[in-house]
């Protein structure tokens, strides 16, 4: 029996700025994690992720992470992917500075 | 110092303009990310976790003060106000923005800096103790030779598309401050039996997945024939190294592989046809650059106000028991300034105490700074009269930190806060060991340690070589973290061993903990370090302060 699909987003780092963003159900790439589609079909994501891939003007990297749904949308699983919703521990820069683009 | 001639200039600004094209041609769309990511790494930008990062080359790790104030007007203008000194002479700025990095190279060139081969397959930049010119023990000052190998190797045709990255380092001193046997190829200064000094050549050293001690290839390489016998070297590695296997395509498995006398068979060979292309005129550069590095003007005065502001001020005295090392000239010391205050990132520098110390090397360290492996700031030449207000200033930006060569003095690469590469996080790990002895107030109690923390297995972090090496990997979605004991990052280099099952990120700062206070309760007397009471005991008692349950369990 094929092993059950573990429900993915779509994430990336912004060409000019670095950061991490997530493509939308509705095309646009966001900065917030709970924005993200959650995508819960494999084959929608392999279009979901060549759709990232095509748009080399504005992304860099994208890959599909496994997340799973949350009160606010679509959370992290993996700890890496936590770290990347927020910024480093070490000072509060990244998504966690208040004037964070 | 040296100072650039016209072709380093225009070559270093030929590269800066090239790169401006390239970035502009990827913002366009011109060039695509895999047309543009070697582009970009050749030019030491990454594009880490949260954002692109520029690293930018030290060489050898000395900076005037004129260079650290860039480096500190690049971090306010167009970083966050800081830069994070690497294991390997290098600063990273973590937080650049794509359209800006033209601009920030620009500025380093203004200053005589770069970031070429600071990424890539290529030869790296070349490292050199950090007490060089000024070390008491020194056989010959490291830099010329390295500011030699640098311009050598910068955009060299022949290896720009080695197998894998190539590291050099060098040291001029017998005590190895610069892990030379830890490196692709290091360089030991030696004297050889006319007193002509020369270099015994170590190759196929390395951390990393597989980590190796260097093996010597010749003990002893006359001056002259350095530079063709490095390219015989590569020159060889270049053609046997694995290009199938990113992970065994480092010089030290290519040396495992073929075994050394094979290899070094074949770099003689190679030498011998190469030898006769070098004419000499590397020699004659060598010169000038050797007098660019010719000593400051040493001034001989009094030091009687040191030993009374010593007597006078503990803290002033616990400062320079631990801060400073044996200078060559009478009256002077060596300086590390610490960048490791408990609690802080270890390395990390804010662009107000780089500006600090810049303007404090001018005044009483003849304008000169190095940045050491170990992730701290050397004033290389201070005379000792001139410590107490250096040392009064440097309290003012939070620099005068007494804790070189203890607990808290950790490496930490930037693990998982910053590298894409990274399995778990290493800085705040760091960041806890070194308040919690602090607030233990065992510190000096404890007296010399090295600990060395990675967040992956790539080992930046040089944990191999810690006394306690600490890595960081990702266990089945949990970061878990190794301990190895009984490195030894000098030149009585040794790889640690890893003693048991990994620790929960929560539990590495009391396993620590429980490894030191065993230590305290075991070694000889107060004069017996942490890694000489385990080479005279061995891990067994080490491990049982690690692992109580199971020692327990084995008593039973």
């Amino acid at each position: 029996m094929a092993r059950a699909f573990t429900p993915k987003v779509v994430t990336a780092n912004a060409l000019l700025e670095g950061d991490v963003i997530y493509l939308t159900a509705d095309d646009r790439w966001t900065r917030d994690h709970h924005e993200a589609e959650l995508i819960e079909d494999e084959a929608h994501a392999q279009l979901r992720l060549l759709k990232a891939e095509a748009q080399r003007l504005t992304v860099v990297g994208a890959y599909l992470a496994d997340a799973r749904p949350g009160p606010n949308g679509p959370e992290p699983v993996h700890f890496r992917e936590v770290f990347r919703t927020r910024g480093p521990s070490n000072y509060a820069h990244g998504k966690q500075e208040t004037s964070h683009v | 110092m040296y100072k650039y001639s016209d072709f380093d200039e225009a070559f270093v600004r030929t590269r800066a303009a090239q790169f401006r094209g390239q970035v502009e041609r990827r913002i366009s769309g011109a060039l695509t990310e895999d047309e543009f990511r070697p582009l970009r790494l050749m030019n030491g930008l990454y594009l880490q976790l949260h954002a692109y990062m520029l690293r930018v080359a030290i060489p050898y790790g000395t900076l005037s003060s004129a260079q650290m104030r860039q480096l500190a007007l690049i971090a306010d203008r167009w970083d966050k106000g800081y830069g994070h000194f690497t294991t390997r002479q290098n600063i990273q700025y973590n937080w650049p923005k794509l359209p800006d990095v033209p601009d920030m190279i620009d500025a380093l060139a203004d200053v005589q800096m770069h970031a070429i081969q600071t990424s890539g397959n290529t030869i790296r930049n070349v490292t050199a103790d950090h007490f060089a010119g000024a070390a008491a023990d020194e056989i010959e000052d490291p830099r010329p030779i390295a500011e030699l190998i640098r311009q050598w190797s910068t955009d060299h045709p022949e290896f720009q598309f080695l197998p894998r990255k190539f590291k050099i380092g060098v040291t001029g001193s017998p005590n190895d401050r610069a892990v030379v046997k830890a490196h692709d190829i290091g360089l030991r200064t030696v004297r050889g039996g006319s007193g002509q000094v020369g270099y015994e050549v170590i190759v196929g050293g390395g951390l990393g997945r597989t980590p190796m001690i260097g093996q010597v290839i010749r003990p002893f390489v006359r001056k002259e024939d350095l530079l063709p016998y490095l390219e015989a070297i590569v020159s060889v590695y270049n053609l046997w190294g694995r290009r199938d296997n990113k992970y065994k395509a480092r010089i030290k498995i290519t040396v495992f592989e073929n075994g050394m006398e094979a290899f070094r068979d074949a770099v003689e060979e190679r030498y011998r046809a190469i030898r006769p292309e070098f004419t000499g005129i590397d020699q004659v550069l060598l010169k000038e650059i050797e007098a660019a590095f010719a000593p400051p003007a040493f001034r001989n005065t009094p030091e009687d106000s040191f030993e009374a502001a010593r007597a006078s001020d503990p803290v002033f005295r616990a400062w320079t028991d631990t801060n400073l090392a044996a200078h060559r000239a009478p009256g002077y010391a060596i300086v590390t300034v610490s960048l490791k205050a408990h609690g802080a990132t270890p390395g990390d520098a804010t662009s107000a105490q780089m500006r600090l110390l810049a303007d404090l090397a001018e005044t009483y360290g003849h304008g000169e700074l190095r940045i050491s492996h170990e992730q701290n700031v050397v004033l290389p030449h201070v005379h000792k009269s001139d410590l107490a207000v250096l040392h009064a200033a440097l309290k003012t930006e939070g620099l005068a930190t007494a804790n070189i060569g203890l607990v808290s003095d950790i490496i930490a690469c930037p693990g998982m806060d910053y590298c894409a590469l990274a399995t778990a996080r290493s800085i705040p790990v760091a960041q806890e060991i070194a308040s919690h002895f602090k607030a233990l107030g065992l510190e000096e109690e404890i007296g010399q340690l090295k600990i060395k923390i990675s967040g992956c297995i790539n080992a930046c972090g040089h944990h191999h070589v810690g006394h306690i090496g600490i890595l960081g990997l990702d266990r089945a979605g949990v970061e878990n973290y190794q301990i190895t004991l009984g490195g030894d990052a000098t030149e009585k280099a040794e790889i640690g061993d890893k003693v048991g099952p990994g620790f929960a990120y929560d539990q590495v700062v009391p396993a620590i903990e429980r490894l030191l206070r065993a230590y305290l309760d075991i070694r000889a007397d107060r004069s017996e370090s942490f890694i000489d009471t385990f080479r005279r005991l061995g891990p067994e008692p080490f491990k049982a302060a690690l692992y109580p349950a199971e020692a327990e369990r084995d008593a039973a």
